[in-house]
């Protein structure tokens, strides 16, 4: 069975509502979630037939708060007193509730699934279930993980935060700052899960960047004055524009100075530069808004060769004072040798050997490939595109990588290794 | 089960074409066998470098880089995990029993459908 797209985001926006309507009246955020989810799981099933019922939020909240009281009661010895209770509560949203504070309870689960407690492969699981409200068995599917182990996880991460003792509100603002950063991390991860995914079977995989950029939206709208919150949302849209032009058929992986520019999607780009121009007006600059005014940089460029690449290094230079990371040196070097050569990049990347942080990470081989391939030397291009093509888990990568190093090896049929 | 032993550095004596056809053909055996259902599961594996084995000295699990080359054991069984690190995939390596008695658990990374754009 395959749920409607409209009744699926009509579900998948109704969830943190309901989610957070029971937690406010129940407590008890694990067995509230799983409610929540059962819920979800009916109507999915009942709408595309029966149609959406008139109050569909009210509709969640009966059928939720009624697998709660059922959970509840088979529990009885210690649960007696809050089935009792439960059931006294009207389905229906009281005035009082059903006011503009959806907005900030969405906020609150996000605090809420991203504790500190939790790994960040168990803060991604329970963020796409409790606020993105997917199943488990989509979840799995998009991580390629067996259902099980996403349940598992599922569940651990629930106990955590209930072993913590967290609360269904607003961390103390002293963490505040710190939670948010764990929040768009967490945003961040499920976006790159999604877009790193090239093609054929992954599909399911595409439809996480629509999630992460749902809920980045979701973020942005109560905290529209935070700068890295708009940062990560232009970041991500400035790059999910690329989507189309990335792989070739076959899902061979297609690098941006060789994109079709063409396929870049304008809607996109204009949305997520519009964004980032303005943050940058009254925001101080953070990691997420210099790299999405990078994204903004190359997306401008009509052809490759229109880049701008003076500003793109200077971009660089700055994330690289903002949040020094081997990973940022490897692009500024990129930058570096488009304006001053490639034996500038590569005196560049110099830098990086004996970093432990490196250690056999086939990007560093694959970008000093690609230096040595611009400078000329051939032979020793070929040997870095094998090193890089030897070190990655990525199927694409690989066969990117092997074909550069069969291209430079054509001219030379006496190289092979 | 089906057990696939390559030549290390085979795939980069390939032309283009030819490693265009392998792949070809892997995908055609691989649909041919999802669609009757005979698929039960299977992975690429990583390149042998970027394999950590365990093997008990002394009743103790050590790790060591790369594979385990000689071919007097036998592959005889696999689980698969996913971990946050290479190091818990170890750490569940060296807890594997058969370590105590001579066995060796490889450790090994497989291959994804995923990738950046470079």
């Amino acid at each position: 069975m395959r749920t409607p797209p409209a009744v699926e985001d009509l579900l998948r926006a109704l969830a943190p509502q309901v989610l957070g309507t029971l937690v406010r009246r129940h407590g008890a955020f694990d067995a509230c979630e799983d409610a929540v989810q059962e819920a979800l799981l009916a109507a999915a099933v009942q709408w595309p037939g029966e149609g959406v019922p008139e109050n569909p939020r009210g509709w969640l909240l009966t059928v939720a708060t009624r697998r709660l009281t059922d959970q509840w009661r088979s529990e009885r010895a210690r649960r007696d007193r809050e089935a009792a209770v439960a059931a006294e509560e009207p389905a229906e949203p009281g005035p009082e509730e059903d006011r503009p504070g959806d907005r900030d309870d969405t906020l609150t689960l996000l605090f809420l699934c991203c504790h500190p407690a939790l790994s960040p492969s168990s803060q991604v699981a329970l963020t796409l279930r409790a606020v993105g409200g997917l199943t488990t068995a989509q979840i799995a599917r998009a991580f390629l993980v067996p259902e099980a182990t996403m349940a598992q996880r599922v569940s651990r991460a629930k106990q955590k935060i209930k072993a913590a003792g967290a609360r269904f509100g607003s961390p103390p603002p002293d963490e505040r700052d710190e939670r948010l950063r764990a929040v768009l991390h967490v945003l961040y991860l499920i976006f790159n899960e999604g877009y790193t995914a090239s093609s054929g079977p992954d599909l399911q995989r595409a439809d996480l960047t629509a999630e992460a950029i749902r809920l980045a939206r979701a973020l942005h709208r109560p905290l529209p004055g935070d700068g890295e919150v708009t940062g990560l949302l232009a970041l991500m849209l400035l790059t999910d524009a690329r989507r189309a032009a990335r792989a070739a058929d076959g899902g061979l992986l297609v690098p941006l100075t060789e994109q079709d520019r063409t396929l870049w999607d304008a809607e996109e780009i204009q949305e997520g530069t519009e964004l980032i121009t303005d943050a940058l007006t009254w925001s101080p600059p953070g990691p997420y808004q210099v790299q999405a005014a990078i994204a903004a940089v190359h997306a401008e460029a009509a052809r490759p060769q229109d880049t701008d690449w003076p500003q793109i290094l200077a971009l660089y230079r700055v994330l690289a004072h903002l949040a020094p990371n081997p990973m940022v040196t490897l692009n500024e070097a990129v930058a570096l040798a488009m304006v001053d050569g490639p034996s500038a990049g590569l005196d560049l990347l110099r830098t990086l050997d004996g970093d432990t942080r490196m250690e056999g990470h086939h990007r560093l081989a694959a970008v000093r490939a690609h230096l040595l391939e611009t400078a000329g030397d051939a032979p020793a291009a070929r040997e870095a595109y094998r090193d890089a093509a030897r070190g990655t888990t990525s199927l694409p990568e690989r066969r990117y990588l092997e074909s550069r190093a069969a291209r430079l090896a054509d001219g030379d049929p006496g190289g092979k290794v | 089960m089906l057990m696939i032993y390559n030549r290390p550095g085979f795939l980069e004596e390939l032309t283009e074409q030819e490693r265009t056809e392998l792949f070809g053909e892997v995908e055609a055996i691989m649909t041919e066998l999802s669609e009757s259902g005979e698929l039960v599961g299977g992975a690429a594996l990583a390149d042998p470098s970027l394999t950590k084995t365990v093997v008990g000295r002394d009743g103790r699990p050590a790790v060591t880089d790369g594979p385990f080359l000689e071919a007097k054991e036998h592959f005889a069984g696999y689980v698969s995990v996913d971990c946050e690190t290479e190091e818990r995939a170890v750490e569940i390596a060296s807890r594997w029993p058969d370590v105590k008695y001579g066995g060796y658990v490889e450790v090994r990374a497989v291959m994804q459908d995923s990738g950046t754009e470079m």
